[in-house]
């Protein structure tokens, strides 16, 4: 069963404005994507009828609002196959997952001569905290390189897996090449060198099925608003019995269980780790977004971005000056196993793996002589949203001597006029710079 | 949109004045700019408390090159006590056009260095 965007795109309140007088075509979408209807209404009503703070209040409202949020959490479990939903908790956003990690088990698991294992293709929220953790504690932070092609060489983990490993970090899909990497692999070699694995699913979770039982992981980081949802969400699933070991990250209200005036104790999982109050109406949002996405199908959407991103290649790839960085095929399969009807939530052993080694629709590129930031400038000229610039990726660029690059990231919505548009716009930045 | 790209800053960056470095520059300074990974550099040459050459070299967008190029024309006489009296607007003034906030940081990079130029000119002297 195909998707058809030109039929989602209704559901899309902002995709039927102009940009500079044309119609807008977003291709931001690792960045954040856009919010169909459902979603805002869900944030719109709660807000409207059953607003109250959640888990403290004996009366009707706060009863609902309890329960919506609880009920989001349901959803977020099941559309990531949580095993336990005790394991979800929410947080701001990927970044914050992450650093919740990073301080709560990290500052009390990692010790001097650790090694911490990352990737040459994180993203900085992916990078930057176990930098800080390493200096702290004494680590040593180690990186699985990248090949020339854009995937990672399982060979350099290996090697760095022979040390005194304590945790390797990564990403799933790369938000600047597009790689999807072996996450299931990955994890499995980290924990046979007695390792635990946390994954960066933020551009994973919003694209195709994932399955966080049968990757194994011992944490999964993604945000709501790369997936149709609120910004000011975000979730970490954790194994609830590290969680349990784990002391807090942010304490105060709301994680509790008793509070003395020099000692407290904590709340159950996974509300030990939501201090304060939380993103209630956004966690509503989520819950939403989750039920449009399984609604349309993970498998759906991630074949229709498989089929748009090999379009975006191919037509790319007919523009002289045009360099694509990262590896230059979607796996072959696509459009074959992955693109069966929807499944429902909850048959896990329906969901098909994601495919390693292939790569989803977040295309980096350069155009010769012209700099990332001049075109996206030029392309918005033309109603084409792209990013440019570094993508919160210095290391990756730097390894692959790249200044900045631009990026076009394709999400449901988005159809191959849009994906023309954005060759017609490359065409229309080089006759305005380079003449011809 | 494209009037971001007016004649004479597409003429700055197809031909930009004064690129290069200077040996043994009064001022020599070199800042990046984070979000795109833009560099530019600046060395200024003083005689007499004015500025008798100026160069920029880097890498950079339309926006920040033509800046470069065109501060370098700017600065050209000025003394130092001018040059640290160059604010945001004289920038824009010479560029002609108004930018968004980050593009604005590429059309003040070039201005950044010279500020730190003259702050570590300062400093050692």
């Amino acid at each position: 069963m195909a998707l058809n965007p030109d039929f989602l795109r209704a559901d899309f309140p902002i995709l039927a404005r102009e940009v500079n007088g044309k119609p807008l075509a977003y291709l931001d979408n690792a960045a954040s994507t856009q919010h169909p209807r459902v979603v805002i209404e869900a944030v719109a009503e709660f807000y409207r009828a059953h607003y109250a703070n959640v888990r403290r209040g004996i009366y009707t409202l706060s009863e609902e609002a309890t329960a919506a949020y609880e009920s989001a959490r349901d959803k977020v479990a099941a559309f990531v196959h949580a095993p336990d939903r005790r394991g979800v908790v929410f947080t701001r956003n990927t970044t914050e997952s992450i650093n919740l990690v990073a301080y709560a088990w990290g500052r009390a698991n990692v010790e001097r001569g650790d090694r911490i294992v990352v990737t040459e293709m994180e993203h900085h929220s992916n990078l930057v905290p176990w930098q800080l953790l390493a200096r702290q504690v004494g680590a040593e932070l180690a990186f699985v390189s990248v090949t020339g092609d854009g995937v990672l060489d399982l060979e350099s983990l290996d090697r760095l897996l022979e040390g005194p490993v304590r945790l390797v970090a990564f990403t799933h899909l790369s938000n600047v090449l597009g790689t999807l990497n072996p996450a299931q692999e990955i994890v499995a070699r980290a924990h046979a060198a007695g390792a635990l694995a946390l994954v960066d699913a933020a551009q994973s979770v919003p694209r195709l099925p994932v399955d966080a039982g049968a990757l194994d992981c011992d944490f999964l980081a993604f945000s709501g608003h790369k997936m149709c949802g609120p910004t000011g969400i975000g979730v970490l699933y954790g194994r609830p019995q590290l969680l349990e070991e784990m002391p807090p990250f942010l304490t105060g209200g709301g994680m509790i269980r008793r509070v003395g005036r020099t000692e407290a104790s904590w709340d159950d999982l996974p509300w030990k780790f939501e201090a304060g109050t939380p993103a209630i109406a956004e966690a509503v949002g989520l819950g939403a977004a989750v039920d449009y996405l399984s609604a349309v199908g993970m498998d759906v959407l991630w074949a229709h971005e498989q089929a748009l991103t090999a379009y975006a290649l191919e037509r790319l790839a007919e523009v002289p000056g045009v360099c694509v960085i990262g590896p230059p095929q979607p796996p072959p399969q696509a459009g074959g196993r992955l693109s069966q009807p929807s499944s429902h939530a909850g048959e896990r052993s329906s969901v098909p793996p994601p495919h390693a080694g292939g790569r989803g629709g977040v295309i980096a590129f350069i155009v010769e002589s012209i700099h990332p930031h001049d075109l996206a400038q030029v392309l918005d000229g033309e109603g084409v949203a792209i990013r440019a610039g570094l993508h919160c990726a210095q290391p990756l660029h730097e390894r692959l001597g790249l200044m900045a690059t631009a990026r076009a990231s394709v999400y449901l919505y988005n159809t191959r006029q849009e994906i023309d548009r954005l060759v017609e716009g490359i065409r229309t930045a080089q006759r305005l710079f380079l003449g011809g | 949109m494209e009037s971001l790209y007016r004649e004479h800053i597409l003429d700055h960056y197809r031909h930009p004045r004064n690129q290069g470095t200077l040996d043994d520059a009064d001022i020599s300074y070199q800042l990046d700019n984070e979000v795109c990974g833009d560099v530019v550099r600046l060395d200024v040459r003083l005689r007499d408390g004015r500025v008798s050459e100026a160069r920029f070299s880097g890498h950079g967008c339309v926006i920040s090159t033509a800046s470069a190029s065109m501060l370098t024309e700017e600065i050209l006489g000025k003394t130092v006590d001018e040059l640290k009296a160059l604010r945001d607007e004289d920038v824009f003034k010479m560029l002609g056009i108004t930018l968004q906030p980050v593009r604005a940081r590429c059309g003040l990079l070039p201005l950044r260095v010279l500020q730190g130029g003259l702050a570590h000119l300062e400093e050692t002297s």
